[in-house]
């Protein structure tokens, strides 16, 4: 009986209290006070100091080309070249585009630019529908053998490519199109087949088995249980295999200088004989705006599809 | 309760014959034989990895067997494809597709096949109206519960108008009470389409309630193929009598003995007579035998009738509303025993036990099958 008296008391004390605290008081007998604010403790002003550093040194080169890209030849004969430039020029970005010199060509960059888009599109296009075609067989309709083929495919991603290159070249000779775009294009597609077979295959090995069932259930067939039940539902992973072609086969140089001619060369390789011609001065402007015109394509396909490419890699990568 | 009798005059609906099944070394299914009678409710049960759903499979045709064949209706479909067996199959994970409408769910079968509309809209609205889902046809899968999804994937089998039903564990992914729900009405489907059914569950309480015939498997092998009142009181066999009930069936090992011209079972000293046993062979003495008295046969106090009685011990008490389980200490043994709800026994109690001889099982202690 005396802890029921000892109670009362405390009840009693409550009640003393202003209202509001007793609400509190007695509803909400956590934490009080304003939520604490994140301070910059020692640890943090270390984390964003190193963090902060490596995005300069990662930035700086940028800026550098940038900048020099701006300038006139005086400016730049100068030294300084980190200043901003004085006097805003487009005119090697023109030039680096339209007129500058490779070879016995002097159109500029512009000719190895479409070029490349004459190889890209095609080579993407090609290459992620026969990988997601195989992909989604090998994970779904098994047939007898097809780990065996699955493995062959993945060793396939391991073998240097300069191994190849020879044999390749000969093939593409006795097919008679050796040094065309569509050769270029039967290149890119092939190298591009074990990885992207990889990806397609795990993303869609993930997917629940039991769609598929009802799928076949319904009376669906290989192609429209591809195209009706698992494109639709693949968008992201289609989008980290576009990502990594389009990167990849832009940024290309030993296939494009070995598999095409001057004529057709691809903007890379026609970037490097702007920037590595010898004779007469060396227009650093033009260079600088010529390497970023050939930097553009990779870099605006990840700002526009980066999100979509991180969740796209975190799905393929849950199951394997 | 559909009368059993008027199966035998139905040709059979499904006819599985000689099924065999192996993934390289692993054998699944062994020489399995099956008749499901026409209009049926026949539920596969057993515990995960004895092959029911695998043998489902081999009914829908999402798996190629080794050897043996598959007739649905009498024809033979071993080597035909799922949409041609005249089979809709309902998954434990509804396995809707998340891009369509529910709408666009029920009719993608259809639209495969190259219905005509009219058709397609026709079956659609009577599946809608059968289910009850007819407000949810615009809707996508991830904007519904988990019930109505079930609702959506049986709809899904309903609108091609099929011959036999397969359900995959459907309700397993559902709460307790939503369970019970679809349970009942999927029983009341069964009632009022009179299609072949064909069910797999690892619960004996759907088992017992929807079924017409129950198939017990283990290991690939059917136990025993029964409705399920014989299943439950006439088990073929030990591990059926275990695997059927909760709490699950006491076992007592012992030996049969001649008491005075009457044949009894011995077990730690304490012999209970057979009286009213129904044994399908002559009961010897000295034979090595197991006794199985399911909780609710063991008669306690005033429930018991007339014979013998024992003593025994109250060790647990579990209390579960409608049924008091008691755990009694007797004779070396712990026998658990069912009361009615509102009889309570403070722990420690001496009481008085009365056994129903008559739906006991009698196993031999060796091969542990029924006597």
């Amino acid at each position: 009986m005396s802890d029921t008296s000892t109670l009362n008391a405390t009840t009693a004390g409550i009640d003393a209290m202003s209202p509001e605290l007793k609400v509190r008081s007695s509803l909400n007998p956590g934490p009080r006070g304003r939520r604490p604010k994140r301070v910059l403790s020692r640890r943090n002003i270390f984390l964003y100091g190193i963090l902060g550093l490596a995005a300069l040194y990662y930035l700086l080169p940028l800026y550098v080309m940038v900048v020099t890209s701006l300038k006139g030849m005086p400016e730049i004969r100068l030294g300084n070249i980190f200043s901003p430039p004085v006097e805003i020029t487009f005119e090697p970005w023109v030039k680096a585009w339209a007129q500058a010199c490779t070879g016995l060509n002097c159109d500029g960059l512009s000719r190895g630019f479409w070029n490349s888009v004459r190889i890209l599109v095609p080579s993407v296009v090609v290459s992620i529908l026969v990988a997601s075609v195989s992909g989604y067989a090998l994970a779904n309709w098994r047939f007898k053998g097809s780990e065996l083929f699955f493995s062959i495919l993945i060793v396939g991603a391991f073998i240097p490519y300069q191994v190849m290159i020879y044999p390749i070249v000969i093939i593409l000779r006795e097919l008679g199109i050796y040094g065309t775009l569509t050769g270029l294009v039967i290149v890119h597609t092939i190298f591009g087949m074990p990885i992207l077979t990889l990806l397609f295959r795990n993303y869609f090995a993930s997917l629940p088995e039991e769609l598929f069932k009802a799928a076949r259930i319904d009376g669906a067939g290989f192609w429209q249980i591809y195209g009706r039940i698992m494109l639709p539902m693949s968008l992201p992973i289609f989008v980290v295999a576009m990502i990594l072609q389009v990167t990849g086969i832009w940024n290309d140089f030993l296939f494009g200088v070995v598999f095409t001619r001057p004529d057709t060369y691809p903007m890379t390789v026609q970037l490097n004989n702007i920037v590595n011609s010898v004779q007469g001065v060396k227009e650093y402007n033009v260079n600088m705006a010529a390497t970023l015109l050939t930097g553009a394509v990779p870099l605006i396909v990840y700002f526009v599809s980066g999100r979509l490419f991180v969740r796209g890699i975190a799905a393929g990568a849950v199951k394997g | 309760m559909t009368d059993l009798s008027s199966f035998a005059n139905r040709a059979s609906s499904v006819s599985i014959r000689d099924l065999s099944l192996s993934f390289g070394a692993v054998t699944v299914l062994e020489n399995l034989n099956l008749d499901i009678r026409d209009g049926e409710f026949l539920v596969l049960l057993g515990s995960s990895g004895c092959g029911k759903s695998t043998l489902l499979n081999c009914i829908a045709g999402l798996l190629e067997p080794t050897d043996g064949q598959i007739f649905i209706k009498d024809r033979n479909v071993t080597w035909e494809e799922p949409k041609d067996r005249g089979i809709g199959m309902v998954f434990q994970s509804y396995a809707l597709y998340p891009q369509m409408t529910v709408e666009k769910n029920l009719s993608f079968g259809l639209r495969v096949a190259g219905l005509a509309k009219d058709e397609i809209d026709r079956r659609v609205a009577r599946a809608a109206g059968i289910l009850q889902i007819e407000p949810l046809l615009n809707r996508k899968p991830a904007a519904l519960s988990g019930g109505q999804r079930q609702r959506v994937a049986i709809g899904r089998a309903l609108v091609r108008d099929v011959d036999v039903f397969l359900f995959d564990e459907p309700l397993s992914n559902l709460d307790a009470k939503l369970r019970s729900e679809l349970r009942v009405e999927i029983k009341r489907l069964h009632q009022s389409l009179k299609n072949t059914m064909i069910y797999v569950t690892h619960d004996q309480i759907e088992a017992l309630t929807l079924a017409d015939r129950i198939a017990i498997m283990k290991s690939g092998v059917i136990q025993q193929l029964d409705d399920p009142m014989t299943i439950y009181n006439r088990p073929k066999n030990k591990f059926v009598a275990g695997f059927i009930g909760s709490p699950s069936m006491n076992f007592l090992k012992g030996e049969l003995v001649d008491e005075g011209g009457h044949i009894a079972f011995r077990t730690n000293g304490v012999s209970f007579s057979l009286d009213g046993y129904q044994a399908s062979e002559a009961l010897a003495a000295g034979r090595k035998v197991i006794l199985g008295l399911r909780p609710e046969h063991v008669k306690v106090d005033s429930d018991i009738g007339h014979g013998e009685t024992h003593e025994a011990v109250v060790d647990i008490e579990e209390p579960m509303g409608a049924d008091n389980l008691l755990w009694l200490k007797h004779a070396g043994h712990t026998l658990s025993v069912r009361i009615g709800g509102e009889r309570r026994y403070a722990v420690g109690t001496k009481v008085r036990l009365g056994f129903d001889m008559s739906m006991a099982s009698l196993f031999d202690a060796v091969s542990e099958e029924r006597i």
